[in-house]
């Protein structure tokens, strides 16, 4: 299990993408692991022959744990995990890692991928959970019939009313003990409020009451009771949450602001985006995080991470851009060695990520490594953005809408397009002075866009 | 003031003879609403009390006499057009739809279309496929228009006058079964807001969704019910465009149930729309999948019997709400 983001603990394998015998090559994307935050592409750091998979889907393990086994082009024996090794992988435990490799897999796996389009329609249809039903198809291929076979054995998803599903989550009542008294054994709000008076115990008594008449089938184990009732968006408000009170926590914030003088930078990109097919025009943004880029470069000092009491400068600049998710959170995909990329393809990147970013389609590799991280709120229409930084990383840049702005210059007031860049920095790492250098580089960079 | 025993009928009058004493630019027109006094009685005397220039008698022509209405509101005149029945409106149609509904928009906003137009709907009185419809849905589903469908004396009484402050044109439907209906009816107390729906009747178990003529039939089907302990909540919808959701759903977050009655044919009908958006509003909300009573879809039949068979009763609505209710635990 990769760490996908300096906070991850542990993720749950949604799905895999390989089955025992394929051949990967390195970059593969091999599975689909959700965190905390969102579905997120696993890819492969080795190439071989898929040996064994030791993860079944719906299981959560800890960041470290191998996922599947890879047997190494030419060799048999040499089969380890290489599923990940980003920036900071916490030491996993040896024997943890031996007891994972056993637990979790009761029965040759079943493999999600192994069922095709029609059975996985039928399977929503009837709602059949994939990964609780056998295949017998070749090579454990689930058909068509091992999905029917499923529902009529009362795989089936419990007839309840909208109002009933509602009521019970509330209340949390497990709706496969609740005995239905509506048409064909419909569970309706009454039958839910009335299992819920029976238990008439407090909240915690639920996972109980359900337990008992919980059916054998789920051999597997389920991605926990309470991530079950906890809806996608409230977990990415607390991973968001949990990190961004470790970082008020834990790192000594200090803030400097400059207004910059955007003339010169959008006069420029005009000039270019007249030369340009409408796709591949440019915003201001690929302008600012070059200029950022390239300004980490001139002072590295808030281009890196906090680890182990010290600064670590980062290997190339890393820049994470944050996009607000339309359903609220946010993801912060990076774009690597930013600082080496002409603003045109930087653009093309960019939205690429944020695009990849709203639909939840990020892989693992683009939203870790950040050394550096960009926050711009232009398109909210605030002028200014105060952020928090994202550990371990030791700086974050902000940027305001550009505006225009009364503007004095050699003794003249004239209108000018102006923004408002910002730095959080880690006073651990830098000092005022530093961060002062890097603002006014990154204002020095915008004068000479054709530099960029 | 007292409240005084009227008709429907009366009370839709009284309306009449308000607005055109209020209002010089007032007038009515249509098919036999002078000398006659109006093909059910409505406009009976007026002409008399206002003149021939006031309560005019048009020839059998809806789309011209429509028309003029349309005509004669846009000059600054409001114009009272009653149209026989809404079978007969159809002639009247592209003059509603294409000129009276869309006249704002395509005039960029220098148009208004103040005119009100005054129908007679629905069966029940062996008039036969000809003069029985209900198609208030098809007026509802017009964008520009405000259809009002009074149910009650107070709303016979009422609903006029905002209707003729609407700078845009207002359709106004009589259900032909409750002109005869009498009742004691309050003294008016102010402007009538013809916005918001109405709830007839509280209840706590299932809410009974209906407007026009079949209100009388959904409060008898709610007594059935209270018979048996179901308590219904019955809502008088009244503005057919736009709904009144906020009322709707308020009512069936607290039933979870929800049964909509209406006469027009089950397919495509207003239940439909009020149904989807319940299931769009309100759908966590839903104890039961949302009922409809609507008409058979047969042309209304002649024959008596036939005819009641083929419309809501009070016996198939509380039928759908014990359905809705379902077995009570």
């Amino acid at each position: 299990m990769p760490s996908l983001g300096a906070d991850m603990e542990a993720g749950t394998l949604q799905e895999w993408l390989v089955a025992p015998g394929d051949t990967v090559t390195r970059g593969d994307v091999i599975a689909v692991v959700e965190t905390d935050k969102s579905a997120v592409e696993v890819e492969c750091f080795e190439s071989g022959t898929v040996g064994r998979l030791l993860v079944a889907p719906g299981t959560r393990v800890p960041v470290g744990a191998p996922l599947a086994l890879i047997e190494a082009a030419g060799r048999e024996t040499a089969a380890r995990d290489r599923a990940a090794a980003p920036v900071e992988q916490p030491a996993a435990p040896r024997p943890r890692k031996a007891g994972q490799e056993a637990a979790p897999v009761p029965q040759p796996p079943v493999v999600h991928a192994e069922a095709g389009p029609l059975v996985r329609h039928l399977a929503d249809e009837r709602g059949v959970d994939l990964t609780a039903v056998h295949g017998s198809g070749p090579g454990g291929r689930i058909t068509r019939a091992d999905v029917e076979g499923t529902a009529h054995e009362g795989g089936r998803r419990p007839r309840a009313t909208p109002y009933a599903r509602r009521l019970a989550a509330e209340l949390r009542v497990d709706l496969g003990t609740v005995r239905g008294t509506g048409r064909d054994g419909a569970v309706r709000g009454t039958d839910v409020r009335k299992a819920a008076h029976l238990r008439a115990g407090p909240a915690p008594a639920a996972a109980e009451t359900a337990a008992p008449s919980a059916p054998a089938r789920a051999p597997l184990p389920v991605p926990g009771r309470a991530g079950a009732a906890e809806p996608a968006a409230a977990a990415m408000r607390r991973a968001i949450g949990d990190l961004m009170s470790r970082a008020n926590r834990e790192i000594p914030h200090y803030y400097l602001a400059t207004t910059i003088d955007m003339s010169a930078a959008l006069a420029w990109l005009r000039a270019r985006n007249r030369e340009l097919p409408v796709g591949e025009r440019m915003l201001p943004a690929a302008l600012l995080l070059k200029a950022v880029a390239t300004a980490a470069v001139e002072v590295p000092g808030l281009n890196g991470f906090w680890q182990d009491g010290g600064f670590v400068p980062g290997r190339g600049v890393h820049l994470g851009f944050v996009v607000s998710l339309r359903n609220g959170g946010l993801a912060a995909p990076v774009v690597r060695d930013a600082d080496s990329l002409a603003p045109a393809r930087l653009m093309t990147r960019l939205k690429d990520l944020v695009e990849r970013a709203r639909r939840g389609r990020l892989r693992g590799t683009e939203i870790t490594g950040g050394t550096l991280t960009v926050s711009s709120l232009g398109d909210q229409g605030v002028e200014a953005v105060y952020g928090v930084i994202y550990p371990p990383q030791v700086a974050l840049v902000g940027f305001g809408a550009v505006l225009e702005r009364p503007w004095a210059d050699h003794g003249m007031i004239g209108v000018r397009p102006v923004v408002t860049a910002t730095l959080s920095a880690d006073h651990r790492a830098s000092d005022g002075a530093v961060g002062a250098r890097f603002l006014n580089a990154v204002d020095r960079l915008l004068q000479k866009p054709e530099n960029l | 003031m007292a409240t005084a025993t009227t008709t429907y009928r009366e009370a839709l009058r009284e309306a009449l003879r308000e607005a055109l004493s209020a209002d010089d630019r007032v007038f009515l027109m249509g098919e036999d609403v002078g000398k006659y006094g109006g093909s059910f009685g409505v406009s009976l005397g007026l002409v008399e009390e206002f003149g021939p220039e006031r309560v005019r008698d048009t020839p059998l022509s809806e789309s011209a006499f429509v028309g003029t209405g349309i005509g004669a509101a846009i000059a600054g005149m409001r114009p009272v057009v009653e149209v026989m029945t809404v079978n007969f409106s159809l002639l009247a149609l592209d003059q509603i739809l294409n000129n009276a509904a869309t006249l704002r928009h395509m005039s960029g906003g220098q148009l208004s279309v103040p005119v009100v137009i005054r129908m007679t709907t629905g069966a029940g009185r062996q008039l036969a496929a000809q003069h029985s419809h209900s198609l208030e849905g098809w007026y509802a589903h017009i964008p520009g228009i405000r259809v009002l469908a009074p149910a009650t004396l107070e709303d016979a009484r009422g609903m006029l006058a905002p209707a003729l402050a609407d700078p845009d044109p207002v359709v106004i439907f009589e259900h032909g079964s409750l002109y005869n209906v009498s009742g004691e009816l309050a003294p008016v107390e102010g402007p009538l807001d013809v916005a918001s729906a109405a709830v007839r009747r509280s209840g706590d178990d299932v809410t009974l969704l209906t407007y026009g003529g079949s209100l009388p039939k959904v409060l008898s089907a709610a007594d059935l019910l209270a018979g048996e302990g179901i308590s219904a909540e019955v809502v008088d919808l009244r503005s057919l465009r736009p709904l009144d959701d906020a009322t709707i759903m308020a009512s069936v977050a607290r039933t979870h149930r929800a049964v909509v009655v209406d006469e027009g044919w089950r397919t495509g009908s207003l239940a439909a729309e009020v149904s989807a958006r319940i299931t769009e509003q309100a759908f966590y909300e839903l104890d039961a999948p949302v009922g409809r009573v609507c008409s058979a879809e047969v042309p209304i039949p002649y024959a008596r019997h036939l005819e009641e068979a083929a419309l809501p009763q009070a016996e198939g609505v509380a039928a759908a709400a014990r359905e809705a209710v379902g077995h009570r635990g």
